[in-house]
């Protein structure tokens, strides 16, 4: 095979990771519960896309299956699940608060990434050369700036999310480390991340019909003070 | 030699010329958008035209500053277009007199001066309009810096005529992540310093929400032409380095004779014309983000260009 085709596929799979950096940080950054999903879709498609160009690159069949199942289960059964089980969550509110101010959240998300690029520096020399792609870095990142939203979300959603973020930045990493990871196992993961999905979203709607709504952060102010739920809502 | 300097007289030439031509495009564009039946593409040129047959009136209270800043406003983009290449990819005669941040740092004294200008004037919309200008202009900068330094760590040069060749040889070197983000960060960037939606509304005529344009309140006759006229080459020459040095250096002329650059300046416009429709989208759909939003939309950018750096730099 000639030099120039393999180049492209490094340099489309290289900016699909790019992309997925992007979307993570604009996770962490985003105002609109909507925008949040919108953005965890595309995120996943670009994990699909990466996928898919490292199957082709390495001819390995079971990358294209990861590809495949990432291309059913998040873009469209996660979303799916969610409009079932928490739609009022998503469709009826239109922002959501954060702990830190936006720009402070996305310097440290940038920190997280970089401090991932050379965490990810030392996987990159114990695997094979044609491995060594921007992946493994990029997954990192992925996961590490998943946990940030973990800790710097305060409602229910961005939480959910910020789980499956993480998920999105271990698959990023697997995909490119091994050719052959059993289809088995990702089938599992998929299966186990939709039963996630699910489960938040039946405790999100009963969470957001008790209380009507999910900030967490508000919870600090329950300290030694028991606050009824009828006085909450009607305060809100 | 004596080539190169007719060359680099046709691009200013060029710049001067359509600039204008390139603001009626937007207008139309956005009124057939919004179906208004508005003025026609060659509008600018008729106010152009009528302000400088008008008289000037200055307030006596002003400095020498203010007399003075239309001509700056006015030559710089000028200058800046005889560091660029907006018809060759070759170096021309000046080429080397100045590199990316030169140009950058140029342009800037255009609007440093638009702003002293703004306070120098008693008028109270100027100053709300000059520190505004010098918000977004601060938040812009250091985007501006890590994509020019990110280019030309990519390119080992920052003179924009050799910076342009490496995004496209080989082709694959398009896709490139830092490539495809720096595009994208120097996409928001244009939005913020030319004034266009999601920063600034270009064509809105209310003072308290203005950000460049309260800058030139206090501006009649031939000295709002200048600013006028300015203004629009600035904007020109920020979609030439878009389009000619960072997106698609493609067009250009090649050859050092003269059919040849004149050949290039339909490509040259007909890039600009597909901006110009990719940048009347983008105003139609989005909405002007309040003052204190700003700071998120130029972190945007500064985090994709950080994001460009960071796949550039740190990964093999």
């Amino acid at each position: 095979m000639s030099d120039t085709p393999d180049q492209l596929l490094d340099n489309l799979n290289a900016l699909a990771t790019g992309l997925f950096l992007l979307t993570a940080f604009g996770i962490v950054a985003m105002r609109q519960a909507r925008g949040v999903l919108n953005l965890f879709i595309l995120q996943s498609l670009l994990l699909a896309a990466s996928a898919a160009l490292l199957g082709f690159r390495h001819h390995s069949e079971h990358l294209y299956g990861v590809a495949l199942v990432n291309l059913i289960s998040k873009p469209i059964i996660v979303p799916w699940l969610l409009r079932k089980t928490a739609s009022a969550e998503i469709y009826t509110r239109r922002e959501v608060d954060q702990v830190l101010n936006i720009p402070t959240a996305l310097l440290i998300a940038l920190g997280l990434a970089i401090l991932s690029c050379f965490l990810g520096q030392p996987l990159l020399n114990a695997v094979a050369p044609e491995f060594r792609g921007p992946n493994v870095p990029m997954g990192i990142a992925g996961l590490l700036i998943g946990a940030f939203t973990l800790s710097v979300r305060r409602e229910a959603l961005p939480l959910l999310i910020g789980l499956l973020v993480m998920e999105n930045g271990a698959f990023l990493a697997g995909i490119s480390i091994s050719r052959n990871l059993p289809l088995l196992v990702e089938l599992a993961i998929a299966t186990d991340g939709l039963i996630i999905v699910f489960i938040s979203g039946v405790l999100i709607r009963a969470v957001q019909k008790q209380i009507g709504t999910t900030a967490v952060g508000e919870l600090a102010g329950l300290k030694e003070v028991t606050v009824e739920p009828a006085e909450k809502e009607e305060t809100k | 030699m004596l080539n190169h300097i007719l060359f680099n007289l046709i691009q200013v030439l060029v710049v001067m010329a359509f600039a204008p031509l390139a603001s009626g495009v937007t207008t139309r564009l956005k009124e057939m958008i919004q179906s208004k039946r508005g003025p026609g593409i060659f509008q600018p040129y008729r106010d152009l035209w009528k302000l400088f047959h008008k008289d000037e009136i200055v307030s006596e209270d002003s400095s020498w500053i203010f007399r003075f800043t239309p001509y700056i406003v006015f030559v710089t983009p000028i200058f800046v277009t005889l560091l660029i290449p907006v018809l060759t990819n070759y170096p021309l005669f000046f080429a080397f007199m100045g590199d990316m941040l030169g140009a950058g740092f140029i342009l800037a004294l255009g609007g440093f001066f638009a702003t002293l200008a703004a306070i120098d004037t008693a008028n109270p919309y100027g100053p709300v309009g000059a520190s505004r200008t010098r918000m977004v202009g601060f938040l812009a900068e250091p985007v501006f810096m890590i994509v020019f330094f990110t280019v030309s760590f990519v390119a080992g040069s920052t003179i924009p005529y050799i910076v342009q060749e490496k995004w496209v040889t080989p082709l694959a070197n398009f896709f490139l992540p830092s490539h495809v983000l720096l595009v994208l960060a120097f996409l928001m960037l244009i939005l913020a310093e030319g004034g266009r939606i999601p920063v600034d509304n270009p064509t809105g005529h209310f003072e308290l929400a203005m950000i460049d344009e309260s800058r030139f309140l206090e501006y009649s006759g031939r000295g709002f032409a200048l600013m006028k006229w300015g203004g629009q080459m600035k904007f020109f020459v920020l979609m030439i380095v878009f389009l000619n040095v960072l997106l698609t250096p493609w067009g250009l002329a090649g050859d050092q004779t003269l059919s040849a650059v004149l050949l290039a300046i339909p490509f040259v416009l007909f890039k600009i014309f597909c901006f110009l429709l990719v940048l009347v989208v983008i105003e139609s759909s989005l909405s002007k983000l309040r003052l204190f939003r700003i700071a998120e939309f130029l972190g945007a950018a500064f985090i994709t260009s950080v994001a460009a750096m960071i796949m550039q730099v740190f990964l093999p």
